[in-house]
């Protein structure tokens, strides 16, 4: 089943495939158990006759161990998490090598460029519409805030994924490992156009993305 | 308690008119069957609205199968296409419908009422009159949400969450009134739901009969009256976010509107700190029913009965601090998101103690396979599948993947139909005896539950390999996306499971009027017949196509795997025929006294409960609802009313 992932492009994104990969397999794991009983349990006890069932109340022993086992396994994922959600959504990079602003609104991507100061807010910057363009092995930073409603920027490629509010500052970061072009889907219900709502990653090699920037800068300029 | 007791016998004696019987009763048994019918009807509504949607993702931009005929000047569905707002808007209708107006008043409604009187052992609730309102105020609200449908601009469409600021102005979807409609429905049915659980609240505490302890109550009424409390607790919390969502849209307001300065997270705090406890209002009655109905039928106490109860009342303590689960990625600090984990971790382990304790009432039991017996299997490993599903979206750095992907969808529906609807098919197939004086029909009930299992699992197992390849949930058009081209056959599958599910309910529809009516004419019983057999043909037929051409080939079936199926088709048409022709015996069957020997005080009144349920006198508790197979007494169960043998006694501790 997780065969089905789409290929991932992003530095880390092998750890969210990990952790998905493991709990895939620990309950699976345990859906074969607990239904393997169950069948085995239907067809050994089924009605017989002359056969009474056996009167218990339950067995505290086994109670207890059944109510330690799965806490065990629910912490260790639990910490497991954590260590990446750390990484991945609460300290963003202090020094990312590449800055863009996204602005959501229904139904497309602003995506903003700084311009060749480096800075955003000033007159050089450069606005297209659902193009994200990024160089390869390169920590990016995206900075997103939303025109009208809530929508979520997803890049299912990149294993990135953050809502946009109206009058708040969001951030995603990560590292693209891959050259191409893939898609950004919008993931939150935003209105009539939602389903559409998409935009371009485009992952450049070094050489390509300086290519583009100049070109686009020098557009802006002329 | 023994007071209100005589006040109730004391109205036998007035001449019920059609009215104060059928309409405004009071009698708790009627109220409940005035939410059974409510909830049955509201059920079509939301399932032939998902059927419509289902249709428009497998095959995109076509006219519906049966709306061809619709001038493309239709407001709704010009020649018979759904357009991407009436898209919209009916995904929104259908969990609006099923969470609020079928699950709920189902749950809720109909079993607190009927089920907690009988099995406490009293004549009635506590406040009949404020039980009749909150039947009427529940229909209002119906009335209102139905309303929506009709206004300019169609009904909400903002989803079922309504995020703001999507659902505060007209100038984002579209729709005006209908979702200031919606939330004042909302805001009703949170009246209602409040004086239901005030009166089932007030009901188990005060008038439960002498030796009823609590202890001796059935897990059911423990379900229903946990779930009571938590309605009490998380009604108003929806209510009053749906009053500052009426303030924000019609008085313009800004509680939520960020232009304004309004705050779009409150919304998303607000609703899902209901949110997440109705999640448990809808699935622990369903819990408590399973409970009680596995014991029943493997003839033995449910294996660890107190685990059973603290887990019921764990579940909903902890309930309260896990909503933040929901909005992992909604910009609300990441910080939280550490702590939200935590505690949804901790819910699942009280959720593990209850799969392996009705494991356990399996073990070593004697197991009958009765229809409500298999719904209450269904109910176990399904919810197993949506329990564990849970795990992956519970860790915060998974769910960055999986949130808002059909992942969810797959997870909600094992969660609460696979769950919830198996649970209300179980109890609706054990109690009907109860509330109809009336068998339903065996051998029909058991090719409603194949159908209605298979098509479930048809549906919604494919939809976590949507999930896993990123589908996000609500597009109106999946074949928009490059990445999402690969997934059509999987869209095709679950719609057609769809159409099987829900035609498979016409037999249930067929199995409760024939049952009720007694309609043993041969036509009905060719037409049940005919309609069972045709639609377990079709399945098969489905199923046997798509093995031998493979689910993911998009080229159709050739000739030759057509005919294959095709007899196999017909041979399963053959087979359920001659087995409902052997087997279906007689339609609607009275009911006995006790049809599944089971021991709770419902089965002790009489088989059509009258006004005051219980007769003269009230009945007298003596040992707890699930002394079956007790060693040292002759039959296999006995009911609570029972005086337990010094012999017995000793062996029950």
């Amino acid at each position: 089943m997780m065969s089905w992932l789409p290929e991932n492009i992003s530095a880390h994104g092998g750890e969210i495939d990990f952790l998905f990969t493991f709990i895939y397999y620990i309950t699976s794991v345990t859906f074969f158990l607990v239904a393997a009983c169950m069948v085995a349990f239907l067809i050994l006890y089924r009605q017989k006759p002359g056969v009474q069932a056996t009167y218990t109340h339950g067995n505290k022993t086994i109670e207890i161990i059944w109510t330690v086992i799965p806490a065990i396994i629910l912490i260790v994922i639990l910490f497991l998490s954590q260590a990446s959600w750390a990484k991945l959504k609460v300290n963003p990079p202090t020094n990312p090598d590449v800055r863009l602003e996204v602005i959501g609104k229904q139904f497309n991507w602003i995506v903003i460029y700084p311009g060749p100061d480096g800075k955003f807010g000033t007159k050089d910057d450069v606005r297209l519409d659902n193009q994200v363009n990024i160089p390869i092995n390169k920590m990016v930073l995206i900075s997103m805030r939303a025109e009208d409603v809530i929508h979520s920027f997803f890049i299912p490629n990149a294993r990135v994924k953050q809502d946009i509010v109206p009058g708040r500052l969001t951030q995603v970061w990560f590292k693209p490992i891959k050259t191409g072009k893939y898609e950004i889907p919008c993931a939150e219900l935003c209105g009539t156009g939602h389903s559409g709502m998409k935009g371009e990653l485009i992952v450049h090699s070094e050489e390509s993305y300086t290519a583009f920037l100049t070109k686009l800068y020098a557009k802006k300029s002329s | 308690m023994s007071d209100s007791a005589t006040a109730t016998v004391g109205h036998d004696h007035h001449e019920a008119s059609f009215i104060s019987t059928y309409v405004f009763s009071t009698d708790h048994k009627m109220i409940a069957k005035q939410f059974f019918w409510f909830a049955l009807v509201m059920m079509i509504l939301g399932g032939g609205l998902a059927l419509m949607f289902r249709w428009q993702l497998a095959w995109p931009e076509t006219s519906v199968w049966g709306f061809g005929w619709l001038s493309d000047e239709n407001e709704f569905m010009p020649t018979g296409i759904i357009g991407p707002d009436i898209y919209n808007m009916m995904i929104t209708m259908h969990a609006t419908i099923m969470v609020f107006f079928v699950i709920m008043p189902m749950f809720s409604g109909a079993f607190s009422n009927f089920l907690i009187p009988l099995m406490i052992g009293a004549r009635d609730m506590a406040f009949p009159f404020l039980n009749m309102l909150s039947f009427w105020v529940a229909a209002l609200a119906g009335v209102i949400m139905l309303a929506g449908f009709f206004v300019e601009g169609g009904h909400a469409a903002a989803g079922w969450t309504a995020y703001a600021p999507l659902s505060i102005k007209e100038e984002f979807t579209g729709v005006g009134a209908g979702q200031t409609l919606w939330a004042l429905s909302i805001f009703v049915l949170t009246i209602s739901g409040l004086m239901g659980s005030v009166n089932y609240i007030t009901t188990v505490i005060n008038m439960r009969t002498k030796g009823m302890t609590w202890f001796r109550m059935p897990t059911t009424v423990w379900a229903l009256f946990v779930v009571a409390i938590l309605s009490l607790l998380a009604l108003p919390i929806l209510g009053a976010a749906g009053v500052l969502l009426i303030f924000d849209r019609v008085f313009e307001t800004a509680f939520f509107d960020p232009q304004k300065g309004g705050q779009p997270l409150l919304w998303q705090h607000l609703f899902w700190y209901f949110g997440h406890p109705e999640v448990y209002i809808l699935i622990l009655p369903a819990m408590g029913v399973t409970s009680d109905i596995l014991s029943v039928f493997s003839r033995k106490p449910i294996f660890g009965y107190r685990a059973m109860v603290y887990a019921i009342i764990a579940i909903a303590f902890i309930g309260w601090a896990v909503w933040g689960h929901h909005m992992f990625q909604s910009g609300m600090n990441p910080r939280l998101g550490q702590a939200f984990m935590t505690t949804t971790m901790l819910i699942a382990i009280p959720s593990a103690i209850k799969t392996f304790n009705w494991l356990g009432t399996l073990w070593k039991g004697s197991i009958q396979f009765t229809v409500p017996m298999l719904h209450a299997l269904a109910f176990v490993s399904m919810f197993v599948i949506g329990g564990l599903s849970g795990i992956f979206m519970a860790s915060n750095t998974v769910d960055i993947f999986i949130h808002d992907t059909y992942f969810i969808v797959a997870h909600i529906h094992y969660v609460l139909f696979g769950g919830s609807i198996f649970g209300l098919f179980a109890g609706v197939t054990f109690w009907f005896p109860k509330m109809f004086g009336r068998m339903m029909n065996d051998s029909l009930g058991r090719v409603h539950f194949w159908i209605t299992f298979i098509g479930f699992n048809i549906i919604f197992f494919p939809m976590h390999i949507l999930g896993i390849g990123g589908h996000m949930r609500r597009i109106y058009n999946p074949m928009q996306y490059d990445f999402l081209k690969d997934f059509e056959p999987f869209n095709v599958a679950i719609t057609l499971g769809a159409l099987m599910l829900g035609m498979g309910q016409i037999i249930f529809a067929m199995n409760i009027f024939g049952s009720l009516w007694k309609l043993n004419f041969n036509w009905f019983r060719t037409a049940a017949r005919v309609v069972s057999s045709y639609l377990s043909a079709f399945i098969a037929y489905k199923f046997v196509a798509f093995y031998l051409e493979g689910l993911t080939n998009p080229t159709p079936a050739s000739f030759g795997g057509r005919m294959f199926a095709g007899i196999i088709g017909l041979a399963v048409f053959v087979w359920i025929y001659r087995y409902l022709s052997k087997k279906m015996g007689e339609i609607g069957e009275t009911a006995p006294q006790n049809p599944w020997k089971a021991n709770t005080l419902e089965w002790v009144a009489p088989v059509i409960p009258p006004h005051g349920n219980f007769g003269p006198t009230l009945p007298v508790v003596h040992r707890g609802p699930y002394e079956y197979s007790l060693p040292g007494e002759e039959d296999d169960w006995a009911p609570q009313t029972k005086p337990l043998s010094e012999e017995a006694a000793s062996a029950s501790h």
